[in-house]
């Protein structure tokens, strides 16, 4: 990938460069450690590898996915881990109903939880960050106080199978993430509230003045992370096969940020990357893993980590526009 | 301290001469001479980018002129930053407050310069020296409660006071009266002049005309870049004073067919013809504190109603509360006889009334978005079957409004930001046009675009009119509002201060309806018309607003308003 390869020197070709990197670069990216990874590692293809990542993937993914939505609109929703930890302390409340109900209402607590914080930030227009850091705060409270402090193990036949069932060999956690990417890819490009959510963050006052229901938008986008992280919880909790509210979702709401920032959705709002946002959460999956199944020293990992997120945010800055 | 041997020590304290100052070509100030005595109050005046907010910053170090010298008291300067200027006496107060708002009122104070004792701040002398110097302001404050706590204008005296205490020998002041209250008007006119009194120039810039001929000793008036005026105020008619500052002659003819607009008057409304159809647009009482007072307005079918005005006059703002964008403190809109109920953008623009904000950037485009997006923002949820917006729909609508309007870009893919100010503008309008609308209020819409895209965007508000729509223009360009409005409601310090129609819409009426006297308080609610010197003022019409329709008491000659 040199600037000769695409066309001769100059600074026009550079910003085009740039804006090839900014679209397509995370794409290559994760291509090229694909293929690295694969080269230097044979068992990396091998279908107990790929559900182990598909496996651990799935839940980030879904958060992020929420998260890509709030980030599109200017914001940020540092609540999402612990609406996982939430949705772990309700749902083996109520697996004796079965796990479909138990499932649903961990799913109501996100949406109720995202309401809080939409209302926060729309109505009382607190700051994304505070608003979410103040729910993310109280939200691991009340998680605890639901469960107690100590890990519960879950036998429910149904959670468990959420957790570790598969079809066609795809765990069945990554079908549901992979229809959750495609609802929101369709939602972002083709509804009407996608396409608000979106002028919203790039232009907050002139969509108001262009007659947007602002407030109601903000906080239908608040909700779905709320929704999308307590269903993520839900699967975390069937995978694992316990409930551990002190533990669970802990960091997901940095680890859905990275994904979404690497994958090239600029914080700055106004832009919802969601494929990019599938790429950015693989590319994480897979450098961690990569590395950690060549030993590289945890230290070490998480040194590349930062210096990937760096240049993810780096490369999606808009430069060299008039 | 000042060297004396040179030249003889000058008569001016500041000195600004022939000084240019160029952004990108553009020229902000053309061999500007400015003048300033000891312990005279200074008006600088001038439409917007007339080049007063430039020259005051090459006056206070924030700009270098690009030629041209500054002298403070016969020596030359070259201000490197603010600082330097403010350390050889030259402050500025700044139209908004900016010290600290959640620093003590007296630590703001003292910023910079806090007594000290032990090498620490000494907080009891420091709110001692604030009480102490608020108390000869007439600001009577906790001083240690957070600045921010305090109103507008008692932070504007705070600000003033610690302006002058850094041993001030100009003071400049940047529209210091439009946040206040008269009360608090009076009280920084007393500390004007005691700055007056102590031999401190000061520069006072403001769009209040009565406030200059209260306050002010001598007036520099810009325009374009260049000075146009400089002289005593005493003697200088308002009249005078706006033809100078709009560049029109007192008594030139104005030439038809300059601006793009028609000639004729639109639908069956236009010239002096009866309104007994109901307008489509009423609007009463509307006000906004400190912005808009008790004003009134009628639009009707085809109707282009101008909304005149000196800048700071209340125009925007009148226009942003007709469709609920500004919170209102009062007053009614109808829509074809219907109040709206709910006041907001969206409820304006579901009855049909829509508005082309001034500011483009801020206000209007959605920059990363391309000029699909940005055409038809406000038109999504008619182009969507259960949320779900057709494509081909929104593709048709963006393509005939590309078209009608002849948006140049390269496609509807194209990003809004990367177009011209005239495209974008015209990609605005689409926005609205798209919408069908029964009333259209246009702020400024063709400042900022290019001669080209200008003549099409008034050619097309004639047309559109034409076609029955209500049309609210709003331009700084007198040519344009003339041209344009088939009625014209001239607003001055957020009041609606006259109404002309038709042929009497020309320079001469606008400028003195402008140029009045403005109305003082026991003479508010009295029938004057028949001494209204013009002569020639519209009758006061069945449909107008009481507020607005007296023709104000006009008096040419005046030169001194009647003390308040």
């Amino acid at each position: 990938m040199t600037p000769t390869a695409w066309a001769a020197p100059g600074p026009l070709d550079r910003a085009r460069l740039t804006r090839l990197l900014q679209s397509y670069g995370v794409y290559a990216a994760l291509l090229v450690l694909f293929v690295v990874a694969a080269t230097l590692d044979g068992s990396f293809l091998s279908a107990g590898n790929v559900r182990i990542q598909l496996f651990q993937v799935a839940p980030t993914l879904i958060v992020a996915l929420g998260m890509a939505l709030v980030i599109g609109t200017e914001g940020v929703d540092l609540s999402v881990g612990a609406v996982i930890a939430l949705a772990a302390s309700v749902v083996p409340l109520y697996l004796g109903y079965g796990a479909p109900l138990a499932v649903l209402i961990a799913l109501v607590c996100g949406a109720v939880c995202g309401a809080v914080g939409g209302t926060m930030v729309a109505l009382a227009r607190i700051q994304p960050i505070v608003a979410t850091l103040a729910l993310m705060i109280g939200l691991r409270g009340v998680a605890e106080l639901i469960n107690g402090n100590s890990a519960k193990p879950v036998t429910d036949t149904g959670l468990l199978g959420l957790g570790s069932d598969g079809f066609a060999g795809v765990p069945a956690m990554a079908w549901i993430a992979g229809a959750c990417a495609v609802l929101t890819a369709l939602l972002v490009r083709r509804t009407t509230f996608g396409r608000q959510l979106v002028a919203i963050g790039d232009n907050r006052r002139a969509s108001r003045l262009a007659g947007l229901p602002v407030r109601r938008v903000l906080v239908t986008v608040y909700v779905l992370s709320g929704v999308l992280a307590a269903l993520a919880g839900a699967m975390i909790v069937g995978h694992g096969a316990e409930a551990d509210p002190a533990n669970q979702g802990l960091n997901m709401e940095l680890n859905a940020i990275t994904a979404v920032v690497v994958g090239g959705t600029p914080l700055t709002g106004g832009r919802v990357r969601v494929l990019g946002t599938v790429a950015g959460a693989l590319f994480m999956q897979l450098i961690t893993a990569v590395l950690t199944q060549h030993n590289v020293h945890t230290s070490y990992t998480q040194l590349v980590e930062a210096v990937i997120i760096c240049f993810a945010v780096y490369a999606s800055q808009e430069r060299g526009t008039r | 301290m000042v060297q004396q041997g040179r030249a003889p020590r000058s008569d001016w304290i500041l000195e600004v001469a022939e000084v240019d100052k160029s952004f990108a070509g553009v020229h902000a100030l053309r061999g500007v001479d400015f003048r300033l005595r000891p312990g005279e109050v200074h008006a600088l005046i001038g439409e917007n980018g007339a080049g007063k907010s430039t020259l005051i910053k090459v006056m206070t170090g924030v700009y270098r002129p690009d030629a041209g010298r500054v002298r403070l008291a016969g020596e030359d300067r070259a201000f490197r930053n603010p600082l330097e200027a403010q350390t050889a006496g030259i402050s500025t107060i700044y139209q908004e407050v900016n010290l600290v708002p959640l620093m003590s009122v007296a630590r703001n104070l003292c910023l910079g310069r806090e007594p000290r004792r032990f090498g620490l701040v000494d907080v009891r002398a420091v709110n001692r020296i604030a009480r102490e110097t608020l108390k000869r302001y007439g600001v009577d404050v906790d001083v240690t409660r957070p600045l921010g706590s305090l109103g507008l204008g008692a932070q504007q005296m705070v600000a003033l006071a610690r302006a002058v205490r850094t041993d001030a020998r100009v003071v400049v002041m940047d529209e210091p009266t439009s946040s206040l209250e008269p009360r608090e008007v009076e009280t920084l006119f007393s500390v004007i002049r005691g700055l007056r009194s102590q031999g401190i120039a000061v520069v006072y810039v403001s769009h209040r005309l009565d406030e200059l001929y209260e306050i002010c000793d001598r007036v520099t008036v810009l325009r374009d870049g260049a000075v146009v005026h400089t002289g005593d105020m005493a003697g200088l008619e308002r009249l005078k004073l706006i033809s100078l500052m709009l560049g029109r002659e007192m008594s030139t003819v104005r030439a038809k067919g300059a601006t793009a607009f028609g000639t004729g008057q639109h639908g069956e409304h236009g010239g002096d013809g009866g309104h007994e159809a109901a307008p489509v647009l009423r609007a009463t009482g509307l006000t906004v504190r400190h912005k808009v007072h008790d004003v009134g307005l009628d639009i009707h079918h085809g109707e282009v109603v101008g909304l005149g005005g000196l800048l700071g006059a209340g125009r925007s703002e009148t226009a942003k509360a007709i469709t609920g964008a500004l919170a209102t403190d009062g007053g009614t809109v109808e829509v074809d006889g219907v109040p709206l109920a709910r006041r907001s953008p969206a409820a304006a623009i579901r009855a049909g009334v829509v508005m082309l904000a001034e500011d483009r950037k801020t206000e209007g485009i959605l920059p990363n978005l391309s000029v699909r997006e940005n055409i038809s923002l406000a038109l999504l949820p008619r182009l969507a079957r259960a949320g779900v917006v057709s494509g081909a729909r929104q593709d048709e609508i963006v393509r005939f409004f590309m078209e009608r309007l002849r948006i140049k870009a390269a496609g509807p893919d194209q990003k809004v930001s990367d177009l011209s100010g005239g495209n974008q503008q015209k990609v605005l309008l689409a926005r609205w046009l798209c919408l069908d609308p029964k009333v259209l209020l246009l702020d400024e819409p063709t400042r900022g675009i290019d001669v080209g895209a200008k003549a099409e965007v008034q050619a097309l508000i004639d047309e559109l009119a034409e076609q029955g729509l209500g049309v609210l223009l709003i331009s700084s360009d007198l040519e344009e509002l003339i041209e344009g409005s088939d009625r014209l409601v001239v607003l001055k310090d957020g009041r609606a201060v006259g109404h002309l129609r038709g042929e009497e819409i020309t320079e001469q009426t606008v400028l003195d309806t402008l140029a009045a006297a403005p109305p003082s308080e026991d003479l508010r609610g009295e029938d004057l018309d028949g001494e209204d010197l013009r002569g020639e003022a519209p009758a006061p019409h069945p449909d107008d607003h009481p507020a607005q329709a007296q023709g104000r008491p006009t008096a040419p000659a005046v030169t001194k308003e009647e003390p308040r």
